[in-house]
């Protein structure tokens, strides 16, 4: 069982309190309508499934936040969790 | 006295005997006796027969990796367990115990025949047997391999012990409780670290155990560990024995399952019989020693051939001679001690045969001061005796070429084909192995955790390597946690380090086809059986062991996987490393089902929810059934009512006149603050701007990919107050999306989400009379048609209690929806039922909701939808808000294939003759078309105990909106059963009804 540091609670807590909720970082576009059939779809279904470094969101059951994560999904490693609405970590800094 | 048991011998207390039977004889043996120990003290070595083949077999370990001797073991109704390692099994007064795999008995066994019939039953015979006929799959091959699968008999009963679980935090977990892990435990305990040390034995100390001859810091190595366990114990190291350590998981997480009572003569009131532990360590110290392999030649698995480790353990923990005269036959100098300690304890020793050419002359000349004849370089080509062996054949290879065998007699044959350091945890955290030509063994290489590895687990040999290496583990782990302590010193006498060679089969001068030289002894896996797979296209160690099942029965490839390596890599021509490893898994032994368990069982398996009117449901008969994780009451049959009549009279009762029904369950959602109007937009397909206050909607729920998620009506409190409700299913998820938008895609609104499922009860009253029995109860609000007309909502008070009123129908009657603080909602049913009395009014439950919605046409989503039904499929376009800009779901609708042609869509079926349709039966459109028919739907409701005295159905069946009148078939096992497309509605379909 992982643990894994909630950035709003800032505590490590066992993943039995978290909950998986796909990848991060896809912005639901502002204008759904503006979009091609093609572009629409990317945005539903297409994912990047990468091997190593995966930037994905979870949720804290406690306190309820959903919060970005890196983790690497070879080792299933998390490397880093921070905030929603923050870009993506800089993940040599996060390492040290 | 047991024949073969040396008085005084051992750690066994020879003046507590235990009385046990074994296939319905009685034996006895000594308290610290496992079952193997006291069947050998016995002469008994036929403990089993084997899974394929019913060849006899024996103990080949003194440990938790024995594959052999598996056995039933019982303590009374529901307290059978299978597969019983009679090796670990504790003797306890009174233990029953029985061999597996024989009928009609243990010495004469009909499916030996198999034994015969070798040939069938070769590498892939599962594969190349059972393909064709195809008609005689179902008669024959299926019958056959459910018979002759699994190991042993499943219990017939409910198990009636209990297990419990517990979290344990530490900072040194130490696994193994051998010298190295005695010593590693030692010095982190010195340090000041926290320490647990656990082992899967009866008792702490290993190889110690076994080998008394040992001096270690000038003391007798048993005096010795007794000390430094005492020491161990003052030091405050939690000290667990019976314990195994099943896994290793991520961050130093580590399962350990302890088995409390099935070594205890007496059951003890109410006490565990195993805790399963989950312990998270900032170091770990895996210690866990190695393991004995077997030689690989013809006739390896006759009883009396075992390991010479084991041999040794009998020997000096139990005070057993495995036999009187004993051959030994080994690649590695640890089998020669055997054979010494033996020789000393009075067996006679046949022959020390060593595959080796080149001695080493201390041991060689032990041999000869003991008069043990030696024979060097040679290799065993068979072995004889039906149920025991009573000869081995040995021949000299010189050059590559086996010469002229020669028998020797023997009553037990001890062989060791060297040591497999145990990984197995190691690699459960996905560290690598790395292949050590020298010793032909994979030793740890790449950590992915904070562990150590110390002893003889990294290849380590002796007493005294292991107790510096566990030394120096247990000092790496606390430095890691900034403890520091100094090295701590060993003075080892009589040590008995030692090398070996580790090889593939041995070599023969017989025909290697017929050998039957057994690499995987459980699940019967020959060295022929890996030759044949190589040949027939198998290049991968994966692909073997699953073609072959080498290495996975239940001891999980512990004696066999390295011998099953170094065979295909020889037959594949490869170096071992390449050819790989299969990769190990938890648990590292078999583990109960209970253990896992826990206290997840019975009642406590899965939460509960009940409602506040639960009791009352249950006080007046209801039948009940599971809904998410409410208990809700199903249908409250009277006396001699079957569910059918219930049903049937509560919808009956409801149209005619009222029916109250516990609604409680609903999911419910408060939407609160200055933007909860653009929240709704947003979330739900329907316009929420222009409803009133006081007015309410049937809101339907997207996903983003246009599938239906959830429904249910919408109460507009005030400007900035939404009461949604969801399915009793989807609030937590219906919750979970609303947050998940809110807080990632437009933190901007100025909105708060409350789920207050359980802080409202609700009671629904449908029916001609609902007014009639709701009115006398309510102030502070006009019910009459004109002032509360459908689709209202207000706050009011009912029979005194603050409540929120809905007036909505889920029935197609005349119905209002009663929500009162949960605490009040018994007092608000008991008034009700009292007030309704005049009208006859009837309890129902979620059946004549089922019925009386379905009657209605209204949708219930997850049985009318699967995932992947859009508004357009259910018939619910006019709850789509067409002018607002965007809705969750909203840009999906317009995929291009959620906008074809042919889509499956919600349609009402009724049958031709009055039968009623089966939930989830298939739709065809032509019933004479060949097979395999093309399926256009499938039935989603169906119900025959309405008011309306015929079944109804509804179904999706592609294009079904424009199929209309039209007949559709479903084929069923008793005959096709013909079915008109109808509209969903079936009752009033004017809504005159609710509008009353």
């Amino acid at each position: 069982m992982l643990l894994i540091n909630c950035p709003y609670c800032e505590e490590t807590l066992p993943e039995l309190e978290f909950a998986y909720a796909g990848e991060a970082h896809i912005d639901r576009p502002a204008d759904p309508s503006a979009l091609t059939d093609e572009e629409w779809r990317d945005f539903l279904f297409i994912r990047t499934n990468a091997r190593g470094t995966h930037f994905e969101r979870w949720r804290h059951i406690g306190c309820g936040r959903f919060f970005n994560a890196a983790r690497d999904t070879v080792s299933d490693r998390f490397l880093t969790t921070y905030k929603a609405g923050q870009p993506r970590p800089d993940l040599k800094e996060a390492a040290e | 006295m047991n024949r073969y048991r040396i008085p005084g011998r051992g750690r066994v207390d020879h003046d507590a005997p235990v009385s046990f039977t074994f296939d319905g004889k009685s034996y006895q043996g000594l308290r610290g006796d496992t079952v193997a120990s006291a069947l050998l003290a016995n002469g008994v070595h036929l403990m089993g027969r084997s899974f394929k083949y019913h060849r006899p077999r024996g103990a080949v370990t003194a440990g938790s990796e024995e594959p052999n001797a598996l056995i039933g073991t019982s303590r009374g109704p529901g307290r059978f367990e299978p597969n019983t390692r009679a090796t670990m099994q504790e003797l306890r007064q009174g233990l029953v115990t029985e061999s597996q795999n024989k009928w009609p008995r243990l010495s004469f066994d009909i499916g030996a025949v198999n034994d015969r019939a070798y040939m069938l039953f070769s590498a892939g015979f599962y594969y190349k047997t059972f393909m064709w006929p195809r008609s005689f799959w179902d008669k024959v091959y299926e019958p056959f391999i459910r018979a002759a699968a699994g190991l042993g008999k499943s219990p017939s009963e409910e198990d009636p012990d209990t297990y419990a679980s517990r979290y344990l935090h530490t900072d040194v977990l130490v696994v193994g409780a051998g010298p190295a892990g005695i010593a590693a435990a030692h010095s982190a305990a010195l340090a000041g670290a926290r320490v647990v040390l656990v082992d899967e034995n009866s008792e702490m100390g290993g190889s110690i155990l076994s080998d008394p001859s040992v001096r270690v810091d000038k003391a007798g190595s048993w005096t010795w560990l007794a000390s430094r366990l005492a020491e161990l114990r003052a030091l405050g190291v939690r000290m667990m024995t019976r314990t195994t350590a099943i896994g290793y998981y991520h961050q130093n997480m580590v399962a350990l399952c302890e088995r409390l009572t099935d070594h205890l003569d007496d059951l003890p009131q109410d006490a565990p019989r195993e805790r399963m532990w989950r312990v998270r360590a900032q170091q770990v110290i895996l210690a866990q020693g190695a393991l004995e392999k077997p030689l690989v030649f013809d006739g390896n698995d006759r009883p009396g051939v075992m390991l010479a480790g084991a041999a040794q353990t009998y020997l000096n923990r139990y005070g057993v001679r495995v036999g009187d005269n004993v051959a030994v036959l080994t690649s590695h100098d640890s089998a020669w001690y055997a054979a010494f300690d033996l020789a000393d304890a009075g067996s006679r020793i046949a022959a020390i045969i060593d595959t080796r050419d080149d001695l080493r002359a201390d041991l060689a000349n032990a041999a000869a001061t003991r008069g043990i004849r030696v024979l060097k370089g040679h290799t065993a080509t068979g072995t004889k005796g039906r149920l025991r062996i009573a000869s081995v054949r040995v021949n000299p290879v010189a050059g590559g070429r086996v010469g002229k065998p020669a028998k020797i007699a023997c009553d037990a044959l001890l062989m060791s084909g060297g040591w497999t350091p145990s990984l197995h945890l190691f690699s459960h955290t996905k560290g690598s192995l790395a292949w050590d030509a020298d010793s032909k063994t994979f030793l740890p290489d790449h950590k992915t955790e904070a562990c150590q590895i110390a002893g003889a687990g990294r290849g380590l040999w002796g007493y005294e390597a292991a107790l510096v290496d566990g030394n120096a583990a247990g000092m790496a782990a606390v430095k890691a946690m900034g403890l520091t302590i100094s090295e701590g010193r060993f003075e080892v006498e009589g040590d008995r380090p030692g090398t070996g060679s580790s090889q593939k089969e041995l070599p023969t001068d017989r025909s290697a086809g017929k050998a039957k030289a057994f690499v995987d002894f459980q699940n019967d896996v020959t060295a022929k059986d890996l030759r044949l797979a190589v040949r027939e296209g198998m290049r991968s160690i994966e692909h073997v062991k699953r073609y072959t099942t080498n290495g996975m029965a239940t001891d999980q490839g512990k004696m066999s996987n390295i011998n099953g390596l170094m065979i295909a890599a020889d037959a594949l021509g490869k170096e071992p490393p390449q050819v790989g490893l299969t990769t190990f898994r938890p648990p590292y032994t078999p583990t109960s089902f209970g253990a896992f368990a826990g206290y997840m069982r019975g009642e406590t398996f899965q939460l509960t929810r009940k409602t506040p009117i639960d009791g009352w449901a249950e006080a007046h008969g209801a039948a009940f059934e599971p809904v998410a994780q409410w208990r809700r009451a199903w249908y409250f049959p009277q006396p001699g009512e079957d569910m059918h009549a219930a049903v049937a009279r509560e919808c009956r009762a409801t149209r005619a006149s009222v029916g109250i029904f516990d609604a409680s369950t609903l999911g419910k959602i408060e939407v609160a603050g200055p933007d909860a109007v653009e929240f709704m937009n947003r979330m739900y397909t329907n316009p929420w701007t222009k409803l009133g206050i006081g007015r309410c909607r049937y809101g339907l729920l997207l996903g983003e990919d246009g599938f239906i998620r959830d429904d249910g009506v919408i109460g507009r409190m005030s400007p900035d107050l939404f009461h949604v409700t969801t399915t009793t299913g989807g609030a937590a998820r219906v919750l979970n999306m609303m947050e998940d938008y809110l807080q990632t895609e437009w933190p901007d609104l100025n909105v708060w989400l409350t789920s207050t499922t359980e802080q409202w009860a609700t009671i629904a009253l449908n029916g001609p009379n609902a007014r009639k029995v709701l009115e006398p109860l309510v102030d502070g609000l006009d019910l009459s048609g004109a002032a509360f007309p459908h689709m209202s909502v207000a706050e009011c008070s009912v029979a005194g209690l603050p409540a929120r009123l809905f007036r909505l129908s889920f029935t197609g009657e005349l119905g209002f929806e009663i929500n009162v603080p949960a605490r009040h909602g018994l007092t608000l049913w008991n008034a009700l039922m009292e007030s309704g009395k005049a009208y006859d009014i009837c309890p129902y439950g979620t059946e004549t909701m089922h019925v009386l919605r379905a009657e209605k046409g209204y949708i219930i989503v997850g049985q009318d939808t699967d995932g992947t039904v859009t508004p357009q499929d259910a018939g619910l376009t006019w709850a789509i808000g067409k002018k607002k800009p965007d809705f969750v779901g909203k840009r999906s609708l317009e995929r291009p294939d959620l906008v074809t042609s042919g889509r499956k869509q919600l349609v009402g079926l009724l049958t031709e003759d009055g039968s009623k349709l089966e939930e989830g039966a298939q739709i065809v459109l032509d019933p004479n078309q060949p097979k395999p028919m093309k399926m256009v739907g499938h039935v989603t409701s169906s119900y025959d105990c309405g008011t309306l005295g015929y079944p109804i159905a509804m179904a999706v069946i592609e294009g079904g909106h424009d199929r209309m009148g039209e007949t559709v078939h479903i084929p069923m096992p008793g005959g096709i059963q013909r079915a008109k497309i109808t509209s969903t509605v079936f009752y009033d379909p004017d809504g005159e009804r609710l509008k009353a």
